[in-house]
């Protein structure tokens, strides 16, 4: 069970919180000009590294609120937390 | 008015049985009146729904605050629920935001509202809550949303044990879940 | 056989049990194991595969071999005798290896409880003791968990001193000093089993066990404490681990510590004549404890050829024969232990006292010790082998973990307390370790256990080297050694040691195998705890759930919610019930508790502009008053959720969900909203439970409503289709929406959740009303073709695949889902659709998921698929059954025969258009 750090409640046990996938990945601001690859990349792709990943987590049985957070994909420590529309902060 | 039936009012006899021992307190408020205020903290609109409520909006994370018998709990950087008794209106807070941006939403009958307490309160709802509910951390003046066993709930500690706030149609389970866990206290 | 005195064993009281069907009598603060060593049974069990004798090898719960199965007070399998606490009316009996569960449930309460503190210590040996109150005064929140029932550790079976009292007194001193600390607790009988992530760690405290039939039923048995801890000290203590020699299974074969501790902490003799094999000097103590309680020590049996200062000289002083530079090359005797034979250490040049055999019926086997690093390794910590203990230490840690003590590889009782109190920062002291020896050479390796409790030999091991394995994680699944009940914690390391042997190689260079939870296997009871039976989930209920109970309805699962199925009358069966149910939704008036559906208050300038972004259709066109049937879908085109929009004011919306999808969509709409389009000035609020809603549905429906809402102008005219009035319903404030899911005139009518009840009694008192469940409303909306999300849908389905290009905007720019439309996928002819399908026999009902075929009999596989059925019913209205479909081509298919396989049959059935029922939509007005 990680202990995962809302940006405003503070440490809460992982089970409050949703997980929401790669962060940084924004809607295309006009998703009609893209090509079908470009709409299918948006839709489909997304990283997939063992180290410092930032992804998106909700905190669903707390405040509601979405954050980000730049977990270590390997071990789990979760380097930093940010609000969103903040840029990802560097870390080790 | 219709008659009026709260969501754990079928407990009321079983919640007295448990509450004869004097280790622990259960029993619902129900029908209070709550509120859910949305409006940007740093706003005029914020100010006026705080003089109206006769306290500011709390803005630290995690905190409530009183005016009279209206509790104010922070849920969000730009959320609160107001928690009164039963006559209290939401009309005035309505028009305190007036026409700009926010909303008061009248959810009293979203959640019921159970007390727990009495000495082994504390230990009866670490049960089933992860979150640490140890007075030097969580005493009055706090609030959190966090789950209860399976439950999300609002959580207010008092001078003597805690209101848990629970959605209407979890009452049901979490009372029956309160019991169980109270079982080797009040036996 | 029980000594005279001595021991922590209640003699004024004696404990009747009875094991493999024959009576005994044991002593409070007894385990099963050293009750059954002072009744002199040797043999407790039978191996798992090659069914050899097995007796008991350690004291406490790194056994690898007394498997015991309960039988009274409850059925419990899989323990080992030396972790269960003996009681009176003990049933138990040896397991062959595998246990049997009880067949009737288990009568026990179990529990769980959240526990947070600055500092965790595991164990209540001297170290783990000293570090416990060195914490604690610093009035830290201190937890300390022991397995054992009273602290001590190591303690408990030895006779040393510490402060210059008896070091059981010491440790009971502490023990107490710290429960009267008011930060501190003290848990007994609780296994630390589990180090996870951010210093989570889970325990399991045995509260009743050692009741027996005598413990109280109001509480609970075990209780999960899941810890969540600033710090941790592991004083996990260390195993003695085995040597593989030839007979080294046989009962009477023990670890010295072992019966050093029966000795001294039960009271008992685990043997009249015995023989030791050692690595080392503790051995030599545990030799010395025996000899001062009665028992004859013929010999030690030393490995070293220079045994370690004194103790060879204070051996043979007792009267010990010392064979330095020897091993022992067998254990012999039928069915136990009755002689030894020794030899010269062949790779040691001491001088060789030749072979030698001894009547002994009591082996020690001392062959170093392992330090208890399974949690320091759970919790992510690096394993170090280190050369002069032979042995797997802690190296660095990845949380905030100590590890103080034996556990860290400080073998003194003087060094564990130093480390304990400073925490164990300061470097180990040089000590004097065994002699590295893991393996008694032979020609025959067929007895050699390394794994007693999988039976896995020597043989075994140099099989899997032979075989080129040279991973120890392979050769633990080749060989399962490692992988039962004990988890290896014996025969790990010494597995290592065999291969490194047979590869020629450093124990150290292979490395360790994974140490997993749970440390000693846990009861699925334990874990459940009060999540089971009707707490196992939570069951949701409407404000008129009792009302529903009380009038015989069945209830369906939908998501967490309990909804009323069908209502059987006297004599009814499922589909006479729902028949009944439609026909008076069709022809006269009837009602639902429609109150599980999600509502969202949606409020903002911004509102409006929210909602045409996330629904296929156009939002801010419609007008204040009205209500608007939506679609929402994924950005890849696929439908995830529909429900209605009403809208309240110019600023205010409400929105409804699908029942089971009402959290799931507040937390997408908020996604949206709070990660891409933070500049809308719109706040979402769940109302779900601050409403109760009725659908109030058929001809008959305005006639009632009507008197019951004389305020409310009911005629078509004044309450059009898709609009909503605020009013007074039974003396209630409602709101009443027209809205129909069944094609039928019909509304639903919203009051508080406190007052759903005297509603819907007051539409039952209105005489006319027939209440209908899920499965009439289910039939009502497919005879109109309305998909249900979730049912008809499966994350593969655009509204245009339904049917619903109708729903889908051309005029917005954009919105969810709306690029994907233009994908050439999203576009083939063939992809499936929404269709009827008519049995050509009017009375088959075809199963839902039945797979549909274009040919009338089955050739070979692979047979091309069609589609499947989604939903399929009973019709009152069509007098017949139909289903609805989703078929490849489908739309183009109309009118078609094809074929549904079920079992040996093909059904013939018609491809129809979805919508069977009123495709004018002449009866929405009544
Ligand atoms: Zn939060």
């Amino acid at each position: 069970m990680l202990l995962i750090p809302c940006p405003w409640c503070g440490p809460r046990d992982e089970a409050e919180f949703h997980y929401g996938g790669q962060a940084h990945v924004a809607y295309p601001a006009d998703p009609g000009a893209l090509s079908d690859e470009e709409w299918a990349r948006y839709l489909f792709f997304r990283d997939n590294p063992k180290g410092s990943f930032a992804e998106r987590w909700s905190h669903s049985a707390g405040c509601r609120r979405w954050f980000n957070a730049v977990r270590d994909t390997a071990t789990n420590e979760i380097h930093a937390v940010y609000r969103v529309g903040e840029p990802r902060p560097v870390t080790p | 008015m219709a008659e009026r039936r709260s969501p754990a009012a079928a407990f009321a006899d079983r919640f007295a049985t448990a509450s004869k021992s004097g280790a622990l307190t259960l029993a619902e408020i129900p029908f209070l009146r709550q509120i859910n205020v949305r409006v940007d903290p740093e706003s005029p609109a914020a100010a006026d729904l705080g003089a109206a409520l006769g306290v500011a909006l709390p803005v630290s994370p995690g905190t409530a605050v009183r005016s009279g018998e209206v509790t104010v709990a922070w849920q969000g950087p730009d959320e609160w629920l107001v928690i009164g008794p039963e006559g209290y209106e939401a009309e005035p807070l309505r028009a305190a935001l007036g026409d700009r941006h926010g909303s008061v939403v009248d959810v009293s009958a979203q959640r019921t509202t159970l007390l727990v307490g009495g000495p082994r309160a504390r230990e009866v709802l670490a049960h089933g809550c992860a979150i640490d509910l140890h007075p030097s951390v969580f005493g009055p003046g706090a609030v959190a949303q966090t789950m209860l066993a399976r439950a999300q709930v609002v959580l207010l500690p008092q001078q003597d044990g805690f209101l848990v706030l629970v959605r209407s149609s979890f009452a049901v389970y979490l009372a029956e879940w309160l019991l169980d866990a109270a079982t080797e206290y009040v036996t | 056989m029980r000594r005279e005195s001595g021991g922590r064993i209640d003699r004024t009281r004696t404990l009747r049990f009875r094991f493999d069907g024959r009576d005994y009598t044991g002593h409070p603060g007894d385990t099963l194991a050293s009750a059954l060593l002072a009744n002199g049974v040797r043999q407790v069990a039978t191996s798992v595969k090659l069914g050899r004798p097995r007796g008991i090898f350690a004291a406490g719960s790194e056994e690898p071999s007394a498997l015991v199965q309960i039988e009274e007070p409850f059925p419990e399998p899989m323990l080992t005798a030396t972790t269960v606490e003996l009681y009176d009316g003990l049933v138990a009996s040896g397991l062959p290896g595998q246990g049997r569960l009880a067949t009737e449930p288990d009568p026990a309460r179990y529990d769980a409880t959240h526990a947070h503190c600055d500092v965790l210590v595991v164990g209540a040996g001297p170290a783990g003791l000293a570090a416990a109150r060195a914490a604690a005064r610093t009035g830290a929140r201190v937890i300390l968990a022991d397995e054992q029932p009273e602290p001590g550790g190591h303690l408990l079976g030895t006779a040393e001193q510490v402060a210059g009292q008896p070091g059981t007194e010491w440790a009971a001193a502490v023990a107490a000093e710290l429960a009267g600390l008011p930060e501190v607790t003290v848990l007994p009988r609780t296994t630390v089993f589990g180090h996870y992530d951010d210093n989570h760690l889970l325990a399991v405290e045995r509260r009743t066990n050692h009741l027996g039939g005598a413990a109280p039923a109001h509480v609970a048995r075990e209780r999960v404490w899941r810890i969540r801890a600033r710090r941790v000290v592991l004083a996990t203590g260390a195993h003695e681990r085995p040597i593989a020699f030839a007979g080294n299974d046989l009962p009477g074969v023990m670890l010295a510590d072992a019966a050093r501790t029966y000795v001294n902490r039960y009271g008992v003799l685990p043997g009249r004549r015995a023989v030791v094999f050692t690595t080392g000097d503790s051995a030599y103590a545990a030799a010395m404890d025996l000899v001062a309680a009665g028992v004859k020590v013929a010999a030690i049996v030393d490995v070293r050829p220079a045994p370690g200062a004194g103790w060879a000289d204070r051996a043979r002083e007792a009267g010990i024969e010392v064979l330095a530079g020897h091993v022992v090359t067998a254990a012999a005797g039928d069915g136990q232990v009755s002689s030894v034979l020794a030899g010269p250490h062949p790779e040691t040049g001491a001088p060789a006292v030749g072979e030698r055999s001894f009547d002994a019926d009591l082996l020690l086997v001392s062959g170093g010790w392992n330090p208890v690093v399974h949690l320091f390794s759970q919790s992510g910590g690096t394993l170090r082998y280190d050369e002069a203990l032979s042995t797997l230490v802690p190296g660095a840690s990845r949380q905030a973990v100590e590890v103080v003590g034996a556990a860290r590889g400080v073998f003194t009782l003087a060094g564990c307390l130093e480390d304990g109190a400073t925490g164990g920062g300061a470097p180990a002291a040089a000590q004097a370790a065994g002699e590295p020896y893991w393996l008694v050479p032979s020609q025959d390796y067929r007895t050699h256990f390394v794994d007693l409790q999988r039976d896995v030999t020597v043989a075994d091991v140099l099989r899997a080297t032979g075989a080129g394995l040279r991973s120890v994680e392979h050769v633990k699944r080749y060989t399962t050694a490692g992988t039962a009940h004990d988890q290896g914690k014996t025969s790990g390391l010494l597995t290592t040691a065999v291969m490194a042997h047979a590869l020629g190689v450093p124990v150290g260079e292979l490395g360790a195998t994974t140490f997993r939870a749970p440390y000693t296997p846990v009861s699925f009871a334990a874990l459940a705890g009060r999540d089971r039976g009707a707490l196992h989930d939570p069951v949701r209920v409407t404000a008129l759930h009792e009302w529903h109970v009380a009038h015989g309805a069945l209830f369906e699962n939908v998501g967490q919610w309990k909804r009323p199925w069908y209502y059987p009358r006297p004599g009814e069966d499922m589909e006479a019930a729902v028949l009944r149910e439609c026909r008076a939704a069709r022809e006269g008036v009837a009602a639902m508790d429609a109150s599980t559906l999600g509502k969202i208050d949606v409020v903002g300038p911004d509102a409006a502009e929210l909602l045409d972004r996330l629904y296929t259709n156009m939002m801010s066109t419609l007008a204040v008053g009205a209500i608007r049937y939506g679609v929402m879908c994924r950005p890849d085109g696929m439908v995830v959720d529909d429900g209605t929009v009403i809208r309240l004011a110019e600023d205010h919306f409400l929105v409804t969900t699908t029942t089971g999808n009402a959290a799931t969509v507040l937390d997408w709409m908020e996604e949206w909203l709070q990660t891409e389009w933070p500049w809308l000035r719109v706040h979402l609020t769940s109302v779900t439970d601050q409403w109760a809603t009725v659908a109030l549905v058929g001809p008959g429906s305005r006639e009632v409503l009507a008197g019951l809402a004389p305020g409310l102008a009911v005629s078509a005219a004044d309450f059009p289709f898709m609009t909503w009035r605020e009013t007074e319903v039974a003396g209630m404030p409602a709101r009443v929406c027209r809205i129909s899911f069944s094609g039928e005139l019909a509304y639903e009518i919203n009051v508080t959740s406190w007052e759903g009840l005297a509603l819907w009694e007051a539409l039952m008192d209105s005489g006319a009303v027939t209440p209908y469940g899920t499965e009439t409303m289910h039939v009502l909306r497919a005879e109109k073709g309305y998909p249900i999300v979730g049912q008809d849908t499966d994350g593969t389905v655009t509204p245009q695949d339904l049917g619903m290009s109708w729903v889908v905007s051309k005029k917005k720019a954009d919105f969810i889902g709306k690029r994907s439309y233009a994908r050439a996928d999203t576009a083939r002819a063939d992809r499936k659709q929404l269709v009827g399908l008519l049995p050509e026999d009017p009375g088959r009902l075809l199963p839902e998921g039945t797979h549909l075929v274009e040919l009338s009999s089955l050739p070979e596989p692979p047979v091309p698929m069609l589609g499947h059925v989604t939903s399929s019913y009973r019709s009152a209205a069509l007098g017949r059954t139909f289903a609805l479909a989703l078929v490849s081509g489908g739309r183009a298919r109309v009118g078609e025969r094809l074929y549904a396989p079920v079992g040996d049959e093909l059904v013939p059935v018609t491809v129809t258009s979805h919508v069977l029922y009123d495709p004018e939509g002449a009866r929405r007005d009544g």
